[in-house]
């Protein structure tokens, strides 16, 4: 399987998106995807999806976004975590 | 990790019990301690609260007492370090994942934040402590900063 592109965000676009992208890269790693993160802030998420699979975000997005996204703090809070993991490794696996 | 977690709070800056009835007096609270220590600028209570009317940081835990982690921009920020309450009765701060949502809040996390990566590892110690009930429970029961310091060392 090939890389995929995740493009996480959050109200900055530096710190809880960091502490996402580390939690879901580790967690797709051991379930043999291999992510290129790249974050950025929520608002501006419109402007980056050029090349992007996937969309986590911790705060709401734009709407009709062209590219999948999940919005969670399951990374953040520890709870739904396994679900939130399953829901991106089956958007990855598309 | 939730190890180190005492090791970014000021003890001058830990708040136990606090009897109050909105966020925005938390988070005064908390800023005029990180203030008094040397953390913060003036214009840091203002700021939090600017931030937390568009940008919640409310996060619900699904047990008994939710977190929230107020911070703001860099700007208002002399040095890293963090400011913890515990609160007698629950405030209501808006979730981060749906600002129309709201959340009730029994501890409080605020965040003085100006280091890229003392802010990520702030923020991961605080999530690792937030993930284990048994942290949050002892913390809630803490009545002193060695209590605390015994939740979190």
């Amino acid at each position: 399987m090939s890389k995929k592109t995740v493009l996480f965000a959050c109200g900055t676009g530096i710190a809880t998106s960091t502490v996402v992208a580390n939690a879901v890269t580790e967690a797709m790693k051991e379930r043999g995807i291999t992510i290129d993160s790249r974050q950025c802030k929520a608002t501006e998420v419109r402007s980056e999806l050029n090349g992007v699979d996937l969309i986590v975000s911790t705060t709401q997005l734009p709407s009709d976004l062209s590219v999948p996204s999940i919005v969670t703090l399951a990374f953040l809070t520890g709870m739904g975590k396994t679900e939130a993991l399953d829901k991106i490794e089956a958007e990855l696996r598309k | 990790m939730a190890e180190a977690l005492m090791n970014h709070i000021d003890p001058e800056a830990i708040v136990l019990g606090v009897d109050t009835d909105s966020r925005e007096a938390v988070i005064r609270l908390l800023a005029d301690k990180l203030k008094a220590a040397g953390y913060v600028k003036d214009s840091f209570a203002e700021a939090v609260l600017a931030r937390e009317a568009t940008m919640p940081t409310g996060l619900p835990l699904g047990h008994a007492v939710n977190v929230a982690v107020p911070h703001t921009d860099p700007d208002h920020v002399v040095k890293p370090g963090i400011a913890l309450a515990t609160l007698k009765n629950p405030v209501t701060f808006a979730n981060m994942e749906d600002p129309d949502e709201a959340v009730e809040v029994g501890l409080v996390f605020l965040m003085a934040l100006n280091d890229k990566d003392r802010q990520i590892e702030m923020l991961q110690e605080i999530m690792a402590t937030i993930q284990s009930e048994e942290a949050i429970s002892g913390l809630m029961q803490a009545s002193s900063l060695d209590d605390v310091a015994a939740v979190l060392k």
